[in-house]
């Protein structure tokens, strides 16, 4: 019996590694940047290129920096849900619009809403570096003092805005 | 016109020579210095990027890939290099921006114990079994005794007969 009990064991053991394995996501690569500061940056504006806005700005709020693009194409399903969490007016969403152009990123704003309190424009892509962006769209949440925590990487779902981001957020602006 | 066709045509052979190893000349001393240096940076810069991960294109290196963000971090890194980091200035700016998933060769961490150990701990186990195996199956040919019919075959096989052999032992073995 011990015999076929070995094998048996290994075999097991093996598929449900394997079987974890399959569940988890390769493209999310866990971001050294939590629980860090947020790096600074000073960009110009998007829809005023004369006005720079940085992560400063932004001091004493809990607030969401969004990495968008108008080339990009799962930012168009993100899109509702950034709409949809804009209204509910609990927390401000700054755009990152990364690597576009300033037509572009203007036109797909007036074209499906714009749910950002601003977004900064970088075209050169140097700020998203500074950020580990690999994926757009990718998410930061911000706490007050400007502390980066919690990034999700791809399209924020309505499951992610209900689970991670609203209680997260709520917990920050308590603390 | 006139002038034109007094001079030879050897003449006119070393004269578009002469042209010729002059624009050679200006182009090698125009790039000449730079390049040199341009090559070496440009070494530095690929053998770096050969040991970082491309995210986008998660099983190349950033040598090796052209998608928009590897390029991008290439003139980021070549930039950094013509300002004077170092080696090791690379690796740490991107671990910190990308962790050191970016890396092909990990840092042995605590996280990374089992990464680094596991094929050694593996080879070890291998190696007990078969040690435990080969001194089982040791100890199982001393002790045991010859039969009748084994007898028969290694006489049958030292005779040079062994299909004889075979058909007394009834073709076993």
């Amino acid at each position: 019996m011990i015999r076929y009990a070995i094998p048996l064991g290994l075999f097991l053991l093996l598929a449900v590694l394997l079987g974890v394995g399959l569940t988890l996501n390769p493209r999310e690569v866990p971001s050294p940047l939590i629980n860090k500061p947020a790096p600074a940056f000073s960009l110009p504006q998007l829809h005023a290129a004369d006005r720079l806005i940085t992560p400063k700005d932004m001091q004493g709020k809990v607030w969401l920096l969004n990495v968008w693009a108008s080339w990009c194409v799962s930012c168009r399903d993100e899109h509702p849900v950034l709409m949809e969490l804009s209204k509910m007016n609990v927390i401000s969403i700054v755009g990152l619009n990364h690597k576009d152009k300033r037509d572009d990123g203007i036109k797909w704003l007036q074209q499906f809403g714009n749910p950002y309190l601003l977004s900064a424009f970088d075209f050169a892509g140097k700020v998203g570096i500074d950020y580990g962006v690999y994926g757009v769209p990718e998410t930061f949440l911000i706490d007050k003092q400007g502390v980066i925590r919690y990034k999700r990487i791809g399209i924020v779902t309505p499951e992610i805005v209900r689970e991670k981001i609203l209680p997260m957020a709520r917990e920050l602006e308590r603390g | 016109m006139a002038d034109f066709t007094k001079v030879s045509r050897a003449q006119l052979f070393s004269f578009r020579g002469i042209v010729c190893a002059l624009f050679i000349c200006i182009t090698v001393m125009a790039y000449g210095a730079e390049s040199v240096k341009d090559v070496q940076l440009e070494r530095r810069v690929n053998a770096v990027a050969s040991e970082l991960r491309c995210l986008v294109c998660q099983n190349q290196s950033l040598a090796d890939s052209n998608a928009d963000l590897a390029v991008d971090l290439k003139n980021q890194i070549r930039e950094k290099m013509r300002d004077g980091a170092s080696e090791a200035d690379i690796v740490a700016y991107m671990v910190a921006r990308y962790g050191d998933f970016v890396l092909y060769r990990p840092p042995v961490k605590l996280t990374t114990v089992l990464l680094w150990g596991g094929p050694f701990v593996l080879m070890v186990l291998g190696l007990l079994l078969l040690v435990r195996r080969l001194r089982e199956r040791g100890r199982g040919a001393a002790e045991a005794p010859l039969t009748q019919a084994d007898h028969a075959r290694a006489a049958a096989l030292l005779a040079g007969t062994e299909a004889q052999g075979e058909a007394a032992t009834g073709g076993k073995r």
